[in-house]
């Protein structure tokens, strides 16, 4: 179970909009599939670490070595906005 | 001469007789998309101009003596896999008009090796699913039955392979969508170990699961397949430095010295009828074949799919907040910078990837990580370590690879949870990062069943060898697959 005031601070917090409609039914969807995902609860795991990643791989660096980087222009090609050589973007402090 | 019914290695071989051509080849399999694809849906994108300029490079090529297995092969790409200069979609109308600027890795990799690319396949949206019927644009049909669905979400590169639309294609699978695919189309499909593969160039979903690998027609070509995929590469962090082994070599033919483990939790109750018969009987032609069969338990199964729909969405929350209309895809154009985020999000995105964006915000936001997240990290070690042991006891674990065989479209769109179920014998080996294939090894009611073999990390040999024992032994030929032709013509 899944307050709707709880689906309605995660939409926020995923930046997603969603309709009347749509917040109604993704309670009740999200609810049924938190309440199978909680059995996970039913494992002990107090004495076990996390594993992030399956490989034990740590800090993988390389050189500091310059390379070609992709063109502007490629950059840009797919750009909602673009002005110059900049990505177009709205205001975020008025 | 059917061509577009070839496989790889049968194609190359009257290629580099000079038998056939590479625009021959490559036009038969345009020509068969052409009749076909209008039922199949299996692509996205046709690239039929840029298959041809392809082909007439590898003609160029083979002209000049290059003997490569993938020379002139038309191969079909999943479209979550960057093709610069061509639509990279996800399925989704957030990146219905993208076109990426450079090429994955894996994608440069089969360039260099000669191939050809025909199309781009159809795919759950951002590889969220299990059926294809989540993608933005239209839903994919499977060849042996079309009003059923042919598995996900790389349902468009299983369909392109069994329906002859494409000598091989590339799928990515982060909870099976490799294997369940290619288990309901009746193709090979496999998931390489992860870190075995690159991901670079591939829309990421879920960065610690994601690997990309092949569908083929037969174990030959998946190791051919493989061998052109498989390595490090620098551009991505996560890939190993394991050397890459001569996977022809796998290909004996017997298992003497083989040792199976059978885990009993994938014999679920939820598998169809007729179903463990099926692969059971599967197994007793391993045994027929030398291999020495064990019953053994991999207790914490039944917490995967629990595992897996904590730490997929989550790093899938995280993944997908790049879809933001500002430097990529669609903008829904309003002056306000935030309403313009959740408007773009809101409406660019579907309802599937909307709601795991949402469990994955959940799991992971303050108050509930530890709860969620954190307990399905270390849901994760139990899995592996369990793995870890099994695996110092037998070579490989043999399984079925979906419950069912594929389900009517529509059927299971209802519950969410009800799809999610198709998943629970291939999720394991995603959240383990061990190797997995389904090779087909039946057919019940008409349609596909696949066996599983899951090998463990960086053995993708072993895997090729059991599959390929199984697939040369005969004990299931596959039967004539539907004659799509005539039913365009009935209709």
């Amino acid at each position: 179970m899944i307050a709707r005031s709880d689906v309605q601070k995660v939409a926020a917090l995923a930046r997603l909009e969603l309709s009347e409609d749509q917040l109604e039914r993704m309670t009740t969807e999200l609810g049924a599939i938190l309440e199978h995902i909680a059995t996970l609860s039913e494992l002990r795991t107090d004495h076990i670490g996390p594993t992030s990643q399956v490989l034990d791989l740590h800090n993988v660096l390389r050189e500091d070595s310059e390379r070609p980087s992709l063109p502007v222009e490629a950059v840009l090609a797919n750009a909602p906005d673009r002005e110059e050589d900049y990505f177009r973007v709205r205001a975020i402090l008025e | 001469m059917t061509l577009h019914t070839l496989t790889i290695h049968e194609a190359g071989d009257l290629l580099r007789s000079r038998d056939i051509s590479a625009v021959e080849l490559t036009t038969a399999v345009l020509d068969r998309m052409s009749v076909v694809d209008d039922l199949v849906r299996a692509y996205i994108t046709r690239l039929e101009d840029r298959a041809i300029a392809m082909a007439e490079e590898a003609d160029r090529r083979l002209a000049a003596g290059d003997d490569g297995p993938l020379v002139g092969i038309p191969i079909a790409l999943k479209d979550v896999l960057c093709l610069a200069g061509e639509p990279t979609t996800a399925a989704s109308r957030i990146l219905e008009h993208f076109v990426p600027p450079y090429s994955a890795t894996v994608v440069k990799r089969l360039e260099a090796a000669g191939a050809v690319f025909v199309g781009k396949t159809n795919l759950d949206e951002f590889a969220m699913g299990s059926s294809t019927e989540h993608s933005a644009f239209f839903p994919t049909h499977n060849p042996w039955n079309l009003d059923m669905v042919p598995g996900g979400s790389s349902g468009g590169s299983a369909a392109a392979v069994a329906a002859d639309m494409a000598l091989a294609s590339l799928g990515s699978d982060t909870g099976g969508s490799i294997r369940q695919p290619a288990s309901l189309c009746g193709v090979v499909g496999f998931k390489p170990s992860y870190g075995r593969v690159s991901r670079y160039g591939l829309l990421a979903f879920a960065s610690s699961l994601d690997q990309i690998g092949p569908f083929t027609k037969d174990v030959t070509d998946c190791a051919i397949m493989l061998q052109a995929l498989a390595g490090h590469d620098p551009m991505d962090s996560t890939t190993a430095r394991v050397p890459v082994p001569n996977y022809a070599e796998a290909l004996q033919g017997d298992l003497r010295g083989v040792r199976l483990g059978v885990p009993k939790e994938y014999f679920v109750e939820g598998l169809q009828p007729g179903m463990e018969d099926m692969v059971r009987g599967a197994i007793a032609a391993l045994r027929d074949l030398g291999a020495e069969i064990v019953d053994v338990s991999l207790p914490s199964t039944r917490y995967a799919l629990a595992t897996y729909y904590i730490i997929a969405p989550a790093e899938a929350s995280a993944n997908l907040a790049r879809y933001d209309g500002i430097k990529y895809g669609y903008s829904a154009g309003v002056p306000s910078m935030w309403e313009n985020y959740n408007l773009t999000r809101g409406a660019g995105f579907g309802d599937e990837v909307k709601r795991r964006i949402m469990i994955g915000t959940y799991a992971l936001s303050e108050g509930y990580a530890d709860q969620y997240y954190r307990q399905a990290q270390k849901a994760r070690t139990i899995i592996k370590a369990e793995f870890d042991e099994v695996f110092r006891t037998c070579d490989a674990l043999v399984s079925p690879v979906s419950p069912i065989v594929a389900f009517p479209l529509g059927q299971k769109l209802s519950d969410p949870y009800q799809m999610y179920l198709c998943d629970i014998c291939t999720l394991p080996a995603n959240i383990a990062g061990v190797a997995g294939v389904s090779v087909p090894c039946g057919m019940l009611e008409g349609l596909p069943v696949g066996l599983q073999v899951q090998a463990p990390a960086f053995s993708e040999s072993v895997a090729l060898r059991v599959a390929y024992a199984f697939e040369q032994s005969g004990h299931f030929v596959a039967p004539a697959k539907p004659e799509l032709v005539a039913s365009l013509a009935e209709g």
